[in-house]
């Protein structure tokens, strides 16, 4: 690591005051939740911050039940405590997508805020020396013809092609969650499905955050219905791996028929991925495998592979249809026994 | 990569330490990243700004005045010469380094000892009492949980902390929460029997 100064500010109030740049562009301040992608990248020296604004202490944590359905959740919150929180637990996929994150010890230290915020597991981005728009702009793209087999086929540009890692983005995006956030400037809302930009021409910069904005809360909107949801990841080993391809699901049922649809597709796309076309095609549809099978094929419709990734392609399909198909075949708890 | 420009900052003699990084091999782990030089501790350079901060190590509380670089890795081998907790990865992708901190297990190569001022930190020296061996680690004897014993007091710290959260219900629940833990002898059968001892052992204890 390179040296720099730790900061322990004691209110979000002076976090977002004494903050400085990440020093990518684009990239916000150089916070410091629980540190494990901002340490991991310091350590490869892609990441080479003056100074580290700690958040320990100062974000909030915890979950909020309010009326309906409505959550608001800490970002300070670690990956752990969110997985066991009943709230999570009553739409499983919120919990599934934590739990079937990293590895325990990570969950443990991790926080929400962060976990959103994590980097690109991109070889070339975190070997610090290749070509690498994110990394370093107008450098080109060494991951194009090169090892590719992790990254994106969905949102891409000529300019990157470096996928979006996290899971649990892809179970929030499916609940019209909405970010509080502080900065100098004041307090502002984002709604979660804008925070993330596809790479375009300016692969550098991934969020629409500030460089002094912090993001102190999650809100989120939860249906009773979303107990039937799964998050069904398909990775190289069982546990303790990144996604290859993933698909957050949320089924509202009337028999076998789809009155409401939600999908989102993580490990193969540049961003949090929602199909909202997917979602409004399988409404009122009778759900049976071929409709399962077809829904996928939608999804990757816009799909194109690098190569080595090209096996993402017909995986994200059969992973779309697998997650419908599972959360048809649950046993959703009926509102009458919750609490 | 024969020689690795990240290991040792110009301005620095080149050390034991970033010697034997030199030689770290790369290649795609599960985590697709390059495995940067990491076999050892980085060795952190003098003249970076400074933190103070009281850390209580297996039961000793102590004042340190540190390099803010200083990962709480860095602090029990480096400076405390406890190097039960073992150098793997040194990224968050292996276990070996786990230890708890105010009970909870985490990977402390990740981890600034900066953030941990008033903590309480547990590694494999400090978990036998009175010259007893801790349930875990006789499990682990008892289980043949181990080949080579690099991965060990990783293990052995993980596992502690899966019993105490509750995720060693079942052996399936333990090799998915035990899953942060890497062996590379692949002793894997013998971890999750071990754990299994453990957990019936420690809820005996909490049942008389
Ligand atoms: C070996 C390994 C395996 C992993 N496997 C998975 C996996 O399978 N699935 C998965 O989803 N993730 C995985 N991860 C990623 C892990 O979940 C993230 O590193 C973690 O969630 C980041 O949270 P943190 O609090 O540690 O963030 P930090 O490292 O502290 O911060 C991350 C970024 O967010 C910024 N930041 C943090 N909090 C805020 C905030 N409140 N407001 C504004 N900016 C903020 C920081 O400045 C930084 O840029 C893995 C990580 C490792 C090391
Ligand atoms: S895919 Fe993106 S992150 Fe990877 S090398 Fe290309 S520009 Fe960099």
């Amino acid at each position: 690591m390179r040296p720099f100064s730790f900061q322990k500010p004691g209110s979000v109030e002076e976090a977002v005051a004494v903050v400085e740049p990440m020093g990518v562009a684009g990239q916000g301040g150089a916070f410091h939740a629980g540190g494990t992608t901002v340490i991991d990248l310091m350590k490869l020296h892609v990441l080479q911050p003056p100074s580290l604004t700690d958040l320990g202490g100062v974000l909030e944590r915890g979950i909020e039940e309010g009326e309906d359905g409505t959550l608001r959740v800490g970002a300070g919150t670690t990956m752990a405590e969110a997985a066991e929180h009943p709230a999570f637990l009553r739409a499983p996929v919120l919990s599934e997508a934590l739990w079937k994150a990293a590895s325990a010890q990570l969950r443990n230290v991790a926080t929400l805020g962060g976990n959103l915020l994590q980097r690109t597991r991109c070889p070339y981005f975190r070997d610090n020396v290749s070509a690498c728009n994110k990394r370093e702009p107008g450098s080109g793209c060494a991951a194009k013809d090169g090892i590719n087999r992790l990254l994106a086929v969905l949102g891409t540009s000529e300019s990157c092609i470096a996928n979006y890692p996290g899971d649990w983005a892809n179970a929030l995006i499916l609940f019209d969650a909405v970010l509080e956030t502080r900065s100098g400037g004041g307090g502002r809302e984002i709604a979660f499905g804008d925070l993330h930009v596809p790479p375009g021409e300016d692969p550098a910069r991934e969020t629409i955050l500030g460089d002094d904005e912090l993001i102190t809360a999650i809100r989120l909107s939860v249906p009773e219905w979303a107990s039937r949801s799964v998050y069904t990841k398909v990775r190289d080993r069982d546990s303790y791996a990144f996604a290859l391809t993933s698909a957050a699901v949320a089924l509202d049922l009337d028999g076998d028929t789809v009155r409401e649809a939600r999908l989102a597709i993580g490990g193969a796309a540049t961003v949090p991925w929602r199909a909202r076309e997917v979602e409004d095609w399988l409404a009122g549809r009778e759900l049976t495998e071929d409709v399962a099978v077809e829904a996928g094929r939608r999804a990757f419709a816009g799909a194109r592979g690098w190569g080595e990734n090209d096996f993402k392609i017909p995986l994200g399909r059969d992973t779309v249809a697998r997650g419908l198909m599972e959360a048809k075949a649950m046993t959703p708890r009926n509102s009458g026994d919750s609490q | 990569m024969a020689t690795d420009p990240r290991s040792a900052p110009p301005d620095l003699g080149i050390s034991r330490r970033s010697l034997l990084k030199g030689t770290a091999a790369s290649g795609a782990s599960a985590f697709g990243a390059f495995q940067a030089g990491a076999q050892e501790a980085e060795a952190v350079p003098a003249g970076g700004p400074e933190v103070e901060v009281e850390i209580t190590i297996n039961g000793r509380p102590e004042r340190f005045t540190l390099d803010a670089r200083t990962t709480l890795l860095d602090l029990l081998r480096e400076r405390l010469d406890l190097t039960g907790t073992k150098v793997g990865c040194n990224h968050g992708q292996c276990g070996a380094c786990t230890v708890l901190v105010d009970g909870t297990r985490i990977n402390s190569c990740l981890r600034l000892a900066a953030t941990l001022d008033g903590a309480e930190v547990t590694t494999i020296e400090g978990l036998a009492e009175a010259g007893e061996m801790h349930p875990m680690q006789q499990a682990f004897i008892d289980n043949d949980g181990f080949q080579c014993g690099y991965c060990t007091p990783g293990q052995i710290m993980s596992a502690v902390g899966c019993v105490t959260e509750g995720h060693a219900g079942s052996e399936a629940e333990i090799r998915e929460y035990m899953s942060g833990n890497l062996c590379r002898c692949g002793a894997y059968k013998g971890i999750v029997a071990a754990v299994v001892q453990a957990r019936d052992e420690t809820e005996a204890r909490g049942a008389s």
